[in-house]
């Protein structure tokens, strides 16, 4: 059940130049799967919208996010200190069918701050016995998590200034080594997004792709964060669909981007 | 202790409703929030077929509230009450229905497929900012606005409520308007138009360019502008731009709102609405007050 909740951090950290990681303590942790996020709230009350943050790992009682400064919200979120409380609003969003990607190969792929929600779609993949290997983009040789991902499957890494891994994107790091799968999950920048999807349509694999867009209420009411769709969306009745409550993750051969 | 107020015979049990378009028809809200509390539920805008509504982004933060260019996103009129108004019904609570349209026509059509429904109460959108043709071209000029209000009172079979822009020179006169074309009720403030640019990329934030602002930020204008509408008509005014909580919500009472709507604190908090509620019942009772009513417009 979707809800506005206080949880308690348990650790907060930068890892990386301007990005951090925030473990919480709620029991919306329990409710979690890969792909979704949650809403976190800033407590400067000039700032009324929650942050949409995606989820980098889940267990019982913690949620895991790894998230980048990227103005003043986030700015703020980063001072938190643990033993504080934050308001969050969870569970958000559709998540990847796991059932979807069963004896199927799976390549992830995630790009700059889009590799976050991979590492927790990597462990579910494990723990699923599905077969998966990591293709982490980075802009340079900063490659936060790549550790961690290493720990659950088969990891490459590219990078846009050659500095770590196969220089470019991570379309050259799957080529380059020879990559071949069924499925992609993805997760990244637009730019990477429309290549994958192209990638996956000239190479006839099927393609599961995470969106990104402004949203104000997360839940589906404000109609704020729509992408265009093929077939008209059976909730809205246009072709657009919202990507707070249908996604963030689409059949990338049903979004338009 | 009585909270019920009364707006052109609708009895509500209390004056706190949820703002067009910041709480959908409910539906997205019902998980979070006890809807059986508000007095009402107003929907989000319906037109006679479904609007795709405008680009991406459509929405921004701005500081003490946000920008939304949604352009009226809606699934017609058709779909809106096999779906939407029979997910209503279950619920203790009554039902506005915003009604939007780029034509008189087309706010008629939606009206006369309303008719015979349970719905209680028509909110017309004549003051959205972000739709090019029509919408708040019918609610910035008087005349306009008089006419449009009598063409659709003239085939609604519910009482009207006139949604009113803030983006006139006289709020006075346009209420004027609405009530001399025979609304049964007006609400204020719609969004004011805004805009954002992104100074690093040197855009505009949003696809649409301008957007409505709302928020707590613009409280302070629709108090302003519901105190000058409430005293120039005698139909009642329902008051929003702002409200957070009870104390925001109290300030529109006091300046002349009958009832008020909660908005964008919506998506601050999805029981933003019932706090109200529960700020206004321990307001009364710090207070001794033993009706709502007696609230109403009291500033002096």
């Amino acid at each position: 059940m979707k809800r506005k909740t206080e949880a308690l951090i348990k650790e907060h950290k930068e890892i990386s130049e301007g990005i951090f990681s925030l473990v919480l303590e709620t029991e919306l942790a329990k409710e979690a799967c890969p792909g979704q996020f949650a809403g976190v709230y800033p407590k400067d009350g000039s700032r009324i919208l929650m942050r949409p943050i995606s989820i980098c790992d889940a267990d019982e009682s913690s949620l895991r996010m790894v998230y980048r400064v990227a103005g003043g919200g986030t700015k703020e979120i980063s001072g938190y200190k643990s033993g504080e409380t934050v308001e969050i609003l969870g569970m958000l969003g559709n998540g990847y069918d796991l059932e979807a990607l069963k004896g199927k190969r799976v390549l992830s792929l995630g790009g700059g701050i889009g590799i976050p929600p991979m590492l927790y779609l990597a462990k579910a993949l494990k723990m699923a016995g599905i077969e998966n290997t990591a293709v982490l983009g980075y802009a340079d040789n900063k490659t936060f998590l790549k550790e961690e991902f290493e720990e659950q499957c088969g990891t490459y890494v590219a990078s846009m200034d050659g500095s770590a891994g196969t220089k470019g994107t991570v379309l050259d790091a799957i080529k380059e080594n020879g990559l071949e799968a069924e499925v992609i999950c993805a997760c990244g920048p637009m730019p990477m997004l429309k290549a994958v999807k192209e990638y996956a349509q000239e190479k006839g694999m099927e393609a599961y792709i995470s969106l990104e867009e402004r949203m104000a209420c997360g839940v589906g009411a404000c109609l704020g964060c729509v992408t265009k769709t093929v077939k008209k969306d059976e909730h809205t009745h246009v072709n657009n669909t919202r990507i707070c409550v249908e996604g963030p993750v689409f059949d990338a051969k049903e979004v338009c981007i | 202790m009585k909270l019920s107020v009364n707006i052109a015979g609708v009895e509500l049990k209390n004056p706190v409703m949820t703002a067009s378009g910041t709480f959908g028809s409910g539906m997205e809200y019902a998980e979070m929030a006890d809807l059986n509390r508000l007095g009402a539920i107003v929907t989000k805008g319906v037109a006679n077929v479904a609007w795709e509504g405008n680009p991406t982004p459509r929405v921004a933060e701005v500081y003490g509230g946000m920008l939304n260019a949604i352009g009226l996103q809606n699934p017609g009129v058709d779909v809106f009450m096999e779906r939407d108004l029979k997910f209503l019904e279950a619920y203790d609570t009554k039902v506005i229905v915003n009604v939007c349209g780029h034509t008189v026509e087309e706010y008629c059509e939606v009206v006369e497929k309303l008719n015979d429904t349970k719905v209680s109460m028509y909110e017309i959108n004549v003051s959205c900012p972000n739709v090019k043709a029509g919408a708040l071209a019918f609610g910035q000029d008087a005349g306009v606005l008089e006419a449009t209000t009598k063409a659709i009172k003239a085939v609604a079979k519910k009482p009207v409520i006139m949604k009113l822009s803030p983006n006139v020179t006289s709020i006075k006169d346009m209420a004027l308007a609405a009530e001399a074309g025979g609304a049964d009720a007006i609400s204020l403030i719609n969004t004011l138009i805004g805009m954002k640019i992104d100074i690093n990329r040197k855009k505009f934030v949003l696809a649409n360019r301008t957007g409505g602002f709302s928020g707590p930020a613009v409280k302070p204008v629709a108090v302003r502008m519901v105190y000058e509408a409430s005293h120039a008509v005698k139909i009642p005014v329902i008051g929003m731009g702002g409200i957070s909580n009870a104390e925001d919500a109290l300030e529109f009472i006091l300046a002349g709102a009958t009832a008020v709507s909660v908005g964008t604190a919506n998506f601050t908090d999805p029981e933003a609405s019932m706090k109200v509620i529960d700020g206004i019942e321990a307001y009364m009772v710090k207070y001794g007050t033993e009706d709502i009513r007696s609230l109403i417009g009291a500033v002096s």
